[in-house]
């Protein structure tokens, strides 16, 4: 079944088109992949999915639905969205974010508690449960805001470039996550421009540029067809 | 639009304030006392009386809604513009399934509440000086609250046009400063030449100050009634704009 489906995505601010009749299926349980320089469209993409930017043309449905007004506020509660920016609530700790972001969900108390634990176990973060989130490092910061995006327990989980900006270490714990949520049957949509990530981390990869969706395949086809490692592809297709 | 989320916005601005409340109530609190002090005492003691009252008798219920008038005001300028553009916390709350207008219409709650707050404060300590003489005063609770809103409209009006934080100078400098000094809370406006009586009128500020003296001690003029009705009238005039304003500024 396809979750999320795109239909000829349009995008203009003022007169500058930053996404181009944009067209994609995502599949219930996959791992779909964005793929493209800065500047593509990838986060308009992400942006238009959970209803932050107005569509100038096009539609897009998930579970069937087509998004609007109306209908957002019940569909999000399926969604969850790890955003690219830290935007955290600097105030407060780092269970006291969770549990602020579980109730924007009508989340119990009770139970948000129990889920930030949970989730702070997960991302290896509960022994800084009372720690103001100044104090933490850029990859905590990360970590933090990766487990606050699946507070709902979300069905869809959109992650925009989860590792931008991480050191090594810290990015391949965030990888060990993502894998861990793919294997928990959620459907993940994701933005990067890493191909390393793209590779180990999508069963299917649109590659983007200037507004445009290229194509879309598994990063195995795309190799073949292309021949050589997604690099060569991302390279030769996308434009410097 | 939902109620009950707009209330989880307005939660989550209450969880910070509690968080951090000491150092701002002491700091917000220190300003009108210091009016009240220099002015209701210093200057008081040069001024005999004005309408049969002493002069920190004459300030004091003004003081009360400038203080509630400045309170939904700092909230809705800095304190939004920072939640706005430095801290992203509106990015981070239109991910969940808050909507564009509950996500403001909170905002604008809580500003209101911050006016309920620091008014309600001034009231009581008035009181311990002695300066309340009515019990009617309790009305002046739902005025508060109409102060509050209406304030904290205008400066969410202010947070959508301004081009960064520095311009909330010019709202504060050539708006605010001058309905608050024109508000009758210093001196009768009645003496004034015609052109300052005549524009005071659509001062919200000296409605409500009108209106809080009356009850502060007691007497209560028919007059209350206009007042009371130019402070709806502003109320459901300003209320729209934010909610426009900030989506044409936000949203793409």
């Amino acid at each position: 079944m396809d979750v999320v489906v795109g239909k000829n995505l349009t995008k203009y601010y003022k007169k500058f088109k930053a996404l181009d009749s944009a067209n994609f299926e995502i599949k219930e349980g996959e791992c779909f992949g964005f793929l493209g320089p800065n500047g593509a469209g990838k986060t308009t993409i992400m942006g238009m999915i959970y209803g932050f930017i107005t569509l100038s043309e096009g539609e897009i449905k998930i579970f069937g639905i087509k998004i609007d007004e109306k209908t957002l506020p019940k569909l999000k509660r399926r969604i969850g969205v790890i955003p690219q920016d830290n935007n955290l609530d600097p105030d407060l700790n780092v269970l006291e974010n969770l549990i602020v972001y579980a109730r924007y969900f009508d989340i119990s108390k009770n139970e948000a508690i129990r889920r930030a634990k949970e989730l702070l176990k997960f991302v290896k973060l509960e022994e800084w449960s009372k720690i103001n989130v100044r104090k933490l490092s850029g990859g905590m910061q990360r970590k933090l805001i990766f487990a606050r995006g699946l507070i709902n327990d979300p069905d869809i989980i959109i992650l925009d470039e989860p590792t931008t900006g991480l050191d090594p270490r810290s990015r391949r714990q965030i990888w060990d996550k993502i894998e861990v949520l793919k294997h928990s049957g959620k459907t993940l949509i994701l933005t990067t421009h890493y191909m390393e990530e793209a590779e180990k981390l999508c069963d299917r990869l649109a590659i983007m540029d200037k507004g445009k969706i290229l194509i879309i395949d598994t990063p195995q086809n795309l190799s073949i067809k292309f021949g050589g490692n997604l690099e060569h592809v991302y390279l030769n297709m996308t434009e410097g | 639009m939902d109620f009950k989320r707009a209330f989880r916005v307005w939660q989550r601005n209450a969880t910070v304030y509690k968080k951090l409340y000491r150092s701002s109530l002491t700091l917000n609190f220190f300003e009108p006392m210091l009016y009240l002090i220099a002015l209701g005492y210093g200057l008081g003691g040069f001024i005999k009386e004005i309408n049969g009252m002493t002069y920190i008798e004459f300030i004091a219920p003004g003081i009360i809604m400038s203080s509630a008038m400045f309170a939904a005001c700092y909230e809705c300028t800095y304190g939004t513009y920072v939640r706005m553009v430095y801290q992203k916390t509106f990015d981070a709350i239109l991910a969940t399934p808050i909507t564009f207008n509950e996500l403001i219409l909170g905002e604008l709650l809580w500003g209101a509440t911050k006016s309920l707050i620091y008014g309600t404060v001034i009231i009581l300590v008035i009181s311990l000086f002695g300066l309340v003489k009515s019990s009617y005063v309790v009305f002046l609770i739902p005025l508060i609250l109409m102060c509050g809103l209406i304030f904290a409209s205008l400066s969410l009006i202010a947070t959508a046009i301004v081009p960064g934080i520095d311009s909330f100078n010019y709202f504060y400098t050539l708006i605010l400063t001058p309905l608050f000094l024109f508000s009758g809370i210093f001196f009768p406006l009645e003496d004034m030449p015609e052109i300052v009586i005549k524009l005071s009128q659509a001062n919200p500020l000296m409605h409500l100050v009108n209106i809080s003296r009356a009850f502060c001690y007691g007497k209560i003029p028919y007059s209350f009634i206009y007042d009371l009705i130019v402070i709806v009238i502003y109320l459901f005039v300003l209320a729209p704009f934010p909610f426009i304003l900030l989506k044409k500024r936000y949203v793409l």
